[in-house]
This record gives structure tokens, sequence and C-alpha cells, in this order.
């Protein structure tokens, strides 16, 4: 399963979400398949990416917000898990791409390559819907799960470890950032 | 146990009057009081974190949301939260309203507690933090107010550190 073809599979959810990503190739590829202003690419302080996201959910309750996380992120930040059980905002939906490899750094491999189950650290922290997925298909379904089930979920998907070519874009960070808080801003005059 | 009431109420007050929606906390002595008003006050949306460093990015959801957040922690968590501090609030030009407890220092008996202080000051400096102190309660609602105001005029970590003398009494 390729991460981009799940991207691709959940697009139109994305577009209407409040989505942060981590960065590298996960960051590049939903920017390759067309940037939004309700997107924000975390593109470092590997971990936080969940947390800012809980940020953004406990502070707008009625607004669906969309982790896309990582292995390699999500484990220098594994306390983000309980945190986010502590207090599960009911439209908050993390996805994290599990490709066991540390991919834009050269591709070494993390320790859910010799068998740590982000799924079962999920669940064990409180998350209340957690789900592991190995098909674009399956992906899809889950997330269409989450979306009705109006609860903190979390959802592994097992990915190939490829990405794009490179994972600079055209957006600068700032630029990002700054277009990112006045459109969440324009939701709530809405 | 000696932590001041009557100040934390003071922080807290001022905190209130800045308008901060959300505060992150890990507990530390000095921070008790502060984080039970916290969590007494139905306004106040408290997030209480495993580790420090999440505080950064909650508090930088938060500034997306348009909501005003603090961080409270002691200096040890804030040694912790460097990278997230460069990595994210310096590089994405995020407010930070830090208030940091400032163990270690002048007065300390935790021999543990030592060289966390010993690099406090340094350490800020080096990362280009301003910061001043709370050391009275005379200045401190003031102080809060303009730290928080130079946080989101610059849109950058400020951090304001929690003296002996404010938060202890003996």
């Amino acid at each position: 399963m390729l991460r981009l073809d799940c991207l691709r599979s959940i697009y139109s959810e994305l577009e209407n979400s409040i989505v942060v990503t981590i960065m590298g190739a996960v960051a590049a590829e939903l920017h390759s398949l067309g940037h939004r202003p309700n997107f924000f690419y975390l593109q470092h302080a590997m971990g936080l990416a969940s947390s800012t996201g809980l940020g953004l959910a406990l502070c707008l309750p009625e607004q669906r917000v969309i982790v896309v996380d990582g292995d390699g992120s999500l484990l220098m930040n594994l306390g983000s898990l309980s945190t986010m059980a502590r207090y599960r905002p009911r439209k908050l939906i993390h996805v994290i791409f599990d490709n066991e490899s540390l991919l834009s750094v050269g591709g070494f491999p993390t320790a859910t390559s010799t068998g740590t189950d982000l799924e079962g650290i999920a669940r064990a922290a409180g998350i209340p819907r957690v789900a592991t997925v190995r098909s674009v298909e399956n992906f899809k379904a889950a997330v269409a799960d989450a979306l009705q089930g109006n609860e903190l979920t979390t959802i592994v998907a097992k990915v190939e470890a490829t990405g794009p070519a490179g994972y600079v874009t055209d957006l600068a960070l700032l630029e990002n950032r700054f277009q990112f808080r006045r459109h969440i801003q324009s939701l709530k005059k809405g | 146990m000696p932590v001041s009431l009557t100040n934390s109420k003071v922080i807290y007050d001022a905190l209130k009057e800045c308008h901060i929606r959300l505060l992150s906390a890990l507990p530390e002595t000095w921070l008790v009081h502060l984080i039970r008003m916290a969590d007494d006050d139905p306004e106040m949306i408290l997030v209480r974190l495993a580790k420090e460093e999440e505080g950064v990015g909650i508090s930088a959801g938060a500034h997306f949301a348009g909501a005003k957040s603090a961080m409270l922690m002691q200096n040890h968590g804030f040694l912790a939260s460097i990278n997230g501090i460069v990595s994210f609030a310096h590089l994405y030009k995020i407010p930070l309203l830090m208030l940091i407890s400032y163990r270690g220092s002048f007065g300390e008996r935790d021999p543990w507690q030592t060289q966390g202080g010993n690099v406090t000051e340094p350490v800020l400096r080096a990362l280009g933090i301003p910061y001043s102190f709370l050391d009275s309660a005379d200045a401190a609602k003031k102080r809060i107010q303009q730290a928080q105001t130079l946080a989101e005029s610059s849109l950058q970590p400020v951090a304001l550190l929690l003296m002996r003398d404010m938060m202890w009494e003996e």
C-alpha cells in the first residue's frame, strides 16, 4: 500500500477538515495532491504534529481535525497518545502512516520494523477507537468509520517505505503558517 | 506545604485578565496551586502533559485556533522542550507564554534541582528568548501582561521565571 494512494483516497475528507501533517514524504505527497489553506505541514519538530492537532481540537471542538502522523515522528512523542486519550476530543482523527522507517533521512528502520505495535500502544494508552489497515480500500473505510464514529480515533496504515524524489515544496513555511491561521479564523467568523 | 497560595492566585488572576483560555502543565511542587486553580475553573482548558515539549505543539494549535494559551512548567521541563521551541515556535513564529518555575537557584535545598538552576538563564539567552522574573506579588500582574503582549506582538516565545521569593513561603 502506498501512502500517496491512501492520501488520494481521503483527499475530499481532508479538504473539509483542519489537517496537520508531519514533515518529509507525508507533507510533500499531500502538497502534490493539491495544497489547501486548511493544510498545515509541520516541517520539523518531530512528534509535535499530534500535539498541535490536540491543541486545535480542544480549542475548536466543532471542527473536524485530522492529524497525519508517521511511525518515526510518533515514536518520538509516545506520551502524546496518553495526553490525547486523556482529553479525547470527539472530532480528532489521528492517522499514522507506518512505513517502519525513517524514510526521509535515508530509510533507517524504526522499532515498528522489529515488532512495536502502534495500534496496541494507542489502545493501551486509552484511545477509544483504533485500527490497523493494510489496503487502500480498508484505509478509506476506516477513515469513513472514524468520521461517522464521532470519537477520537487512531488509524495505523501500514505503507511501503517509498516516497517522492524530494521534500521541499514551493510553499514557504511561514506562508503556510499564516495562511493556515487566517483560514481557521475565517471559519470561526463564517 | 509552603507554596504561596496568595501569590499563586495573583498569577492565576493575571493570566485570566490576559484572556488565557488554555493552560498546559506538568506538575511540580511550586505549581500545585496554579494547576488546581486551572482545574477548578470551568472556563479554562487545562491540558495535563506527559512531557513539557507537547505543550509547544498544543500552544501552537491553540494559536492557530485563535485562543490565547500559556505553558506552566519547571525549568527542567523547559530544558526538555528545547527542540520544540526551536523547530516549531521559533521556526514558525509561534507566540508562547512560558511560566517557568526557577528551581535550583538561591535557597534551593534539593540537590537534584541545582544543575538545572545553573543553566536555565544561559540557555534562555542562547536561544534568544526574552525573559523576566516574577519575584514579588506587586509587579507580577503587570509583568505577566507585558510578557504576553511581547509574545503576541513578536510572535515568539517569552519566558517568565517564577522565583522562590514569589512561590515559596518559609
